[in-house]
């Protein structure tokens, strides 16, 4: 079980809760003054009780609590202790909107704020009101001629639903029915509610004695303040006879009036939001994405068969015909593109969601740090698929721990280097085309070349004969490797043993690449690139040896036609430059074992995966197209390299690369040769 | 290889029903098989033997303490070790279901390594 998904469903089923809650509570306000229905109180008193279970289980106190004092309430009113006048039903009101309040907070991760300080207030109020009634009661149960072991086994609500019905004077029956075992469920469900418009079923007791192999037998405890004979003719159609209990009678008494307390703005908590807001298990939206994904290969189906006509001339479809089914495609065409970037918008959540989080935090750090430091934020309102912003506070905040930690100097050392003593970090974003770019910079110290040089040398991650070589952007690179750290001691702050390596996985699930720019003396920037989501992807096709592949274009940072004659040969590695950067390069063909063929030029996609890149080379650019990736079946789901299959409108299947393992596997035997990490 | 162990759990709230279920089917050997409802307990009850039965007390249409009274009242049933696993509920509800023949009264919210460790003494694990 993943960690992330119960606290998912909890809320989900919480929420659930909470919101039927204030739907039964709608009506118990509607008619205030009666005396509310037994059914409908009990179910609200379910409802209370299944939720206090439920967040005691998952470990939320506050929602436990006060779920737990909203039970208590709603069983003295279902036991008939207490009487809901209007202070309680007030308070029930208040209750559940500070619950929605709660969850609300539970969903953001937050343990402080107004909600929780109402929530207090709140069950507190409950509890006064509740010890203001005292009980009378005597018992009218044991004047019932109902044998020991059916009475054992009622709970003590069906108990007292039995003493209201003998205090008023209802007639009560013991209903007897015997059902087959293959459908007594569904018999007995009608009969229940056949039962209901004439009286009140007060327990269902599955009789243990009566039962076959075949049939089973119930016991139904049914208060009826109709004629036996009517009883008769409701119980006919299901065989069911009844059996006299008792016939034979004072009304709770009201509760002194207590002032409600002051318990702020509720506004902002509002039961209107809650219902205005339907919540969509993601998984759903993936399906609706994947039909849209299938329309758009029908789509370009349609458009090949339109250009064909087209193409056929006189000797094929009539003209006319042909322009008409053009244009009917485009139109298609024009629908499914508003169709898909609708669904996409659905996904999309502000990345403010995870920034106010980073803030608080951040501000909290900036306290305790004792540094001089100004916090810039912005970009909260540039939108990201909702799984990948989830996915983003880790590795943010982990990052802002260490440029606070580890980046900005002391106020002392910044004077000393002819800075302000006041230190700058910043947090932005911004949207570019199908990315999002998220930068973590400071204008501290820089990551200090020499001091990476000699760490890796020590921990045996870089040779002596290589360290000397490498360039600056390849050092800093190295920062990423697990267990790399420059600090000594680990700091309050970032210390918790974890590195940037987990930065770098994180992000690298979520198919985004990670840049260092730092100077010594000027700072460093982390530059995250992210792809705006994971649901659709536009993919690059390409051609290998003959056979067709799709490269997702989030990995492709840019393509490049290369000569043969301009690759390198470093360490029996073939090299490609580019802008004055080195990065390996290898023929797809080479990596599948595909036979070779001769190419006066290489097209090569370089792709990247965090902080590394990588040279692929193809034979051929046949176009881009969106695609929505599928996985690949049983017996080929192990084959390393690739993330899927996808269709591209020719009926031809076609796998798409999984950019990240090939890098990886390819970046292997460096690494090893870094070390056996 | 020993028989697989079959776990009934009677549980109306989903996200509980699934942690029981998880909890349980990481002890191994075990198959476990929830349902919603006292009514769809009665249903599979016949369908299975089940080694321990584990079920909520509050529920919509058959209460856990009649489920316990139909399972110790039953020839066939009666020897299956039955777990209440219930929110600290009314102190007379859980009498009644001890006098029942509940094997063990669970209270919510609990210790999973607790919870596994009544398991496994019950299936011998």
């Amino acid at each position: 079980m993943s960690e992330k998904k119960p606290v998912t469903e909890f809320l989900a089923e919480a929420t659930e809760i909470v919101e039927g809650l204030s739907r039964e509570l709608v009506v118990l306000d509607e008619h205030r003054g009666e005396e509310p229905e037994p059914d409908r109180l009990n179910s609200i008193f379910r409802a209370a009780h299944s939720l206090k279970g439920l967040s005691s289980l998952f470990g939320h106190e506050r929602i436990t609590r006060l779920a737990h004092v909203l039970e208590d309430a709603l069983d003295a009113l279902r036991l008939g202790k207490v009487m809901a006048d209007d202070a309680l039903i007030d308070a029930f009101v208040d209750a559940v909107d500070a619950l929605s309040g709660l969850l609300t907070m539970a969903s953001r991760d937050e343990s402080e704020g107004p909600a929780a300080e109402r929530a207090v207030a709140l069950a507190q109020h409950i509890e006064s009101l509740l010890s203001q009634g005292p009980t009378p009661v005597e018992d009218p149960l044991k004047q019932l001629g109902l044998e020991p072991s059916v009475l054992h086994v009622l709970t003590e609500y069906e108990e007292h639903r039995l003493r209201e019905n003998v205090k008023k004077g209802v007639t009560l029956y013991k209903v007897r029915a015997v059902f087959s075992l293959d459908d007594f469920d569904q018999r007995l469900t009608a009969l229940t509610a056949a039962l209901k418009a004439i009286a009140e079923v007060v327990s269902t007791l599955p009789s243990a004695q009566a039962s076959d192999e075949s049939h089973i037998g119930f016991d139904l405890l049914t208060a009826c303040k109709q004629s036996a004979a009517e009883l008769t003719r409701v119980l006919a159609p299901y065989g069911a006879s009844h059996a006299l209990i008792s016939a034979s009678t004072a009304p709770p008494r009201p509760r002194p009036s207590a002032p409600r307390p002051e318990l702020g703005s509720s506004s902002e908590l509002s039961l209107r939001s809650l219902a205005q807001t339907v919540r969509v298990d993601i998984s759903r939206l993936d399906k609706l994405m994947a039909a849209v994904g299938d329309l758009l290969l029908t789509r370009s189906n349609i458009k090949r068969f339109a250009e064909g006509a087209r193409a056929a001339g006189p000797g094929g479809l009539h003209p006319l015909w042909a322009q008409e089914l053009a244009r009917e495609a485009r139109a298609l065409e024009r629908k499914l593109d508003d169709l898909q970037k609708g669904i996409l918008e659905v996904r999309m959540v502000p990345l403010g969601q995870v920034f106010d989080r980073l803030a608080r935090l951040v501000r909290r750090l900036l306290r305790e740090s004792g540094k001089e430091i100004d916090f810039e934020i912005s970009g909260g309102d540039v939108e990201l698929d909702k799984l990948i912003v989830e996915d983003l506070s880790d590795p943010l905040m982990h990052l802002l721990r260490n440029a606070i930690d580890h980046g900005i100097e002391t106020p002392e050392q910044r004077v000393a280097a002819g800075k302000s003593r006041r230190g700058r970090v910043r947090l932005y974003a911004t949207s570019e085309g199908n990315h999002v770019k998220i930068e973590v910079g400071d204008d501290g110290a820089g990551l200090d070349e020499a001091r990476i040089r000699d760490e890796a040398l020590k921990r045996g991650l870089v040779t002596a004969t290589k360290a000397p070589q490498m360039q600056r952007r390849e050092l800093l690179n190295l920062v990423f490797l697990p267990g790399f750290s420059t600090r000594k001691q680990v700091s309050e702050l970032s210390g918790r043993g974890v590195g940037l390596d987990v930065v770098k996985t994180n992000l690298q699930r979520l198919s985004g690449l990670i840049d260092i720019v730092s100077e010594p003396g000027q700072g460093t920037t982390f530059v995250l690139t992210l792809p705006l989501t994971l649901a659709i992807i536009r993919a690059l096709v390409v051609q290998a040896s003959g056979h067709t592949y799709a490269v997702p274009l989030n990995s492709v940072l840019e393509i490049v036609a290369v000569r043969p004659s301009e690759l390198r040969t470093v360490e029996h590695r073939q090299m490609l430059s580019v802008r004055g950067q080195t990065v390996p390069f290898v023929r797809l063909s080479q990596l599948f074992k595909l036979p070779l063929v001769e190419v006066q030029q290489h097209y090569v996609v370089l792709v990247g995966l965090a902080q590394h890149r990588m040279g692929l080379a193809v034979d051929a650019l046949l176009g881009q197209q969106d695609v929505v990736t599928k996985p690949l079946s049983a017996r080929l789901r192990d084959v390393r390299g690739f993330a899927g299959a996808t269709d591209l409108g020719d009926r031809r299947a076609v796998l798409v690369l999984d950019v990240p393992a090939l890098v990886s596997e390819m970046m292997r035997p460096a690494d090893a040769g870094m070390g056996n990490l | 290889m020993p028989d697989l162990f079959k776990v009934l759990v009677v549980e109306d709230s989903k996200a509980t029903r699934e942690l029981l279920a998880s909890l349980l089917e990481g002890l191994g050997n075990l198959e476990v098989v929830t349902v919603v409802s006292g009514f769809e307990a009665l249903k599979v009850l016949p369908r299975h033997r089940f080694s321990l039965i584990v079920t909520d007390i509050n529920m919509p249409d058959i209460n856990g303490l009649e489920l316990i009274n139909f399972v110790k009242k039953n020839p066939h049933y009666r020897e299956t070790p039955l777990f209440v696993v219930t929110t600290e509920g009314r102190t007379q509800d859980r009498e009644r279901g001890m006098q029942l023949g509940a094997s063990e009264y669970v209270i919510k919210p609990f210790e999973p390594d607790a919870f596994c460790a009544l398991v496994k003494k019950y299936l011998k694990l």
